[in-house]
């Protein structure tokens, strides 16, 4: 297994590599630079932030820095934001994104996975379909209109929860972006669970187990549950990937301060070193989620082991 | 057990509950952007503005209205031929670690700014400082040939170019703070972190998390402090202005500093008196690219500027009521009174159509040979639905409108350089005076994207400004106003205006035509 997991990491390395290089060199394809406002920079002046940020360099030249300092660990400064560097940022804002976006994770998968079985157990039956229709609808709702509308209701017409903020970082402050970002995955996870229960309990072995005279809870829980799970679990890397760039909407609309909304912003500002910077840490945090969905996958289904 | 657990959880809430009681002497402001940095010469928005004038204070600083009173200066006096100020600082002014604010501060500020090294983005603010500009362009190296001289520890002395008389007002600016000599030598560029900074303001910052919020709290060793009202601020970062109006109206913030649009008419029924709409120094303006035909024709130009219905802009289009700019200068700039205006300024809009059609004509241009033009905006939905209305406005000429919008960095990128025919772009008053709006217009200016350029108005304002007596230099200015006017040099739409929403627990806010509000003039009651 960690041969497996060896293997896996090594063969990331040239997609990391790739990644960087496209994306260092179609940023600096895109009109406009950092420093480009609505009043402009005396040359002098844009001369020396240029030479500060190793602009006036050949693009080659400037490549071979920025791939250096990565190498060395170093994301370099921000273009924009020039009290912190690319890599400060990134830690003050990941432990919020984190926080959010590790809650609805563990939101989407129990409530997803409830909801699914709960599904299955009723399937075609009155219950099913009002769940089904309420799922559904978190699907649909894009969640900068489904944020707004969390906010009016608990917010502003009930007053049980602030509409915004991080406050003190009390649960108040993050149930609703928690809620909002979690919905549509529970929405998805609770559909792949209906579907893949109802046809686990359709086979021989879980027949057999109801042929002993097992009742609904342990053939759930003990035989259908784990067979039942392998598709939701290789749904939970690039769920844990959303949950993380997701959250830029949520972030913006609630003010949380994670790093989701850097993506976006820096790009808009062409802050170069934040845009590198995000893309180097989000390709890397995606690639070991998926890397430990895949050591999962192979505890889950002994079929992926042997091969 | 269940009991206890209610009990806990009643517990919680009642800790969250009286902390929120025991913050409620600071003002929390929907600040909008995120600040990118503390130090006054890194800083360029409003935004920045907000929190670094709060913390720092230069010779001069402003009033409740903005008008510019004595700060760490109590008083100064100027040579007869108004080029020599002499500034007599404070007793007793220190810098919040404790160490005296001294004429040195200044001195070691103002060449710092100027440095092309620190790339200071408003450096040429205080170009009317004598050999600011040469320094700052990189001609002249020795940074102690600039201007700026401490006499002593108390009096400092700032020698001009020429006389200038919004020196004064450009000195509230904050490119003009002093900045803490020993710290930026001990701690390099680190001194302005939140850890080490230290300021000379009625606030200090005691908490930064980007993306989030400031924090600042009140200043003790501030010579003013036991005025200041207010224990403190928390400027909110939060650029979606219609989540800031819902946490507003949750009270979790007491003054929003920008509002959606679209919900004015909601806000003045459902919270009356709250939105505050008043006239802001700034012109939001079309630039025309003068140097490509058809567009040096002033003629062309001036068609398509008397075609613009400004009347239904403000009201109708923005829904916020913005005033119709028919000059250059927006009214109400100091030493300014009213400015001059195009001549065709009260004729029916009918006549107005009908005479642009007719120049539009005389130019060449009628149904078989529309004139085509591309009109360039950056993505934002106000620009959108002005840019849409002006089209309309335009096809009853036969004009055939183009509309093309790119994000704000490539759209002043390329005006920058001169890609555009006609284009929308904004100046607001960087000091109170008619010369910052005239100077957008001048040959040679960076910002004069529409490459207009004409002799006799560059030496008329050049006159002005070597003028000492204000209003001689005044008429000066209204000659240079009413060339550019008559030419059509741009297309003025309408005057900005500042868009705040002021809790009714906030006395003290006084709207102003530079929409700066510091905190040290509010105070929040119950």
């Amino acid at each position: 297994m960690l041969n497996y997991a060896f293997k896996r990491l090594i063969t990331t390395i040239p997609v990391v590599w790739i990644a960087i290089t496209v994306c260092f060199f179609i940023l600096r394809l895109a009109p406009g630079g950092p420093f480009d406002g609505e009043r402009p920079l005396p040359e002098a002046v844009k001369r020396n932030l240029a030479a500060f940020y190793n602009l006036d360099k050949p693009l080659v030249e400037q490549y071979l820095i920025y791939v250096g300092n990565v190498l060395r660990g170093d994301l370099g400064p921000s273009f924009v934001t020039q009290d912190f560097t690319v890599a400060e940022q990134i830690a003050i804002g990941l432990p919020y994104t984190i926080i959010v976006g590790g809650l609805a994770f563990a939101l989407a998968i129990i409530a997803g996975v409830l909801c699914g079985i709960f599904g299955a157990l009723k399937r075609n039956q009155l219950p099913d379909f009002v769940l089904g229709g309420i799922i559904l609808s978190g699907l649909v709702l894009p969640n900068f209109l489904l944020a707004p509308v969390f906010q009016l209701i608990f917010g502003l017409e009930l007053n049980w929860l602030p509409v915004g903020g991080w406050g003190d970082g009390s649960i108040r402050y993050l149930i609703l972006p928690v809620c909002v970002l979690a919905l549509p995955h529970i929405a998805r996870i609770s559909r792949l669970m209906r579907g893949s229960m109802i046809e686990v309990l359709g086979t021989n072995f879980i027949r057999t187990a109801r042929s002993k005279g097992l009742n609904d809870t342990p053939v759930v829980w003990r035989h259908a549950l784990k067979p039942a799970l392998t598709p939701v679990v290789s749904y939970l890397g690039p769920a844990a990937g959303y949950l993380l760039t997701g959250s830029l909407v949520v972030e913006t609309i609630f003010g949380i301060p994670g790093i989701g909304r850097y993506f976006i912003n820096a790009a808009l500002n062409r802050d170069y070193g934040m845009v590198l910077g995000t893309v180097i840490f989000y390709m890397v945090l995606i690639i070991v989620l998926n890397l430990i969905v895949d050591v999962i996958y192979a505890w889950l289904d002994p079929r992926v082991r042997s091969q | 057990m269940f009991n206890r657990s209610l009990k806990y959880l009643f517990a919680c809430f009642l800790t969250v509950f009286l902390a929120g009681q025991a913050l409620s002497a600071t003002l929390n402001i929907h600040n909008g952007g995120d600040a990118s940095s503390l130090d006054p010469h890194k800083v360029s928005g409003d935004w920045e503005n907000r929190i670094v004038g709060d913390i720092f204070e230069g010779l001069v600083t402003e009033d409740r209205a903005a008008e510019p009173i004595p700060g760490q200066a109590e008083s100064w006096t100027v040579s007869d031929d108004g080029l020599v100020y002499t500034f007599k600082l404070r007793d007793g002014i220190s810098w919040t670690d404790g160490t005296p604010v001294t004429a040195n501060d200044f001195v070691f500020a103002f060449q710092r700014l100027m440095n092309p090294e620190t790339a200071a983005n408003y450096a040429y603010l205080q170009y009317p400082i004598k050999n600011a500009q040469k320094i700052n362009k990189g001609e002249i190296k020795d940074l102690n040939e600039l201007g700026v001289k401490a006499l002593d520890d108390k009096t400092l002395e700032i020698t001009l170019e020429q006389p200038t008389p919004y020196f004064i007002g450009a000195l509230t600016h904050y490119t003009a703070y002093p900045i803490p000599q020993h710290l930026v030598e001990a701690k390099g560029t680190d001194w302005v972190k939140i850890d080490n900074i230290a300021t000379n303001g009625p606030y200090k910052p005691t908490e930064w998390v980007p993306g989030s919020h400031v924090t600042t709290a009140r200043n003790d060793g501030y010579y003013d402090a036991s005025n200041v009202k207010v224990d403190g601020a928390k400027f909110f970062t939060l650029e979606d202005h219609s989540a800031a109006l819902k946490r507003y109206r949750a009270g979790e913030f007491d003054i929003m500093t920008e509002f959606p649009t679209d919900q004015y008419e909601w806000m003045k029924e459902n919270l009356p008196g709250q939105p505050q709409v008043a006239p802001f120094a700034g012109l939001y303006y079309y630039v025309i690219n003068s140097n490509r035909a058809p567009f040096d024709n002033a003629d062309v130009r001036k068609a398509l500027s008397m075609a613009v219905n400004r009347e239904v802009i403000g009201p109708q289009v923005l829904g916020t009521g913005e005033l119709p700019a028919y000059s250059w200068v927006p009214p109400g700039m100091a030493n300014y009174k009213d400015p001059a205006t195009v001549a065709w300024k009260d004729m029916p809009y009918g006549e107005k159509v009908a005479e642009a059609k007719r120049l539009l004509e005389g130019a060449g241009f009628d149904a078989s040979n529309p004139l085509k033009l591309q009109l360039r905006y950056n993505t934002n939905e106000n620009h959108k639905r002005i840019a849409v209305a002006v089209a309309a406005m335009w096809k009853p000429l036969g004009i055939e409108v183009e509309l093309f919008n790119t994000e704000t960095k490539v759209h002043y990128d390329e005006l920058q350089q001169g890609i555009l025919e006609i284009a929308r772009a904004g100046w607001l008053a960087d000091y109170n005076d008619a010369d910052n709006f005239l100077n957008l217009l001048k040959s040679g200016v960076d910002y004069n994207y529409g490459r207009w350029s004409n002799p006799e108005f560059d030496a008329l304002v050049d006159k002005a400004n070597a003028t000492t007596d204000t209003d001689a230099r005044a008429a000066l200015l209204k000659q240079a106003e009413q060339i550019a006017l008559d030419e059509t040099a741009a297309i003025p739409i309408y005057y900005y205006l500042a868009r705040n929403v002021v809790s009714p627990k906030v006395k003290g806010f006084e709207n102003n035509a530079f929409d700066i509000h510091r905190t040290r003039w509010l105070e929040l009651v119950e």
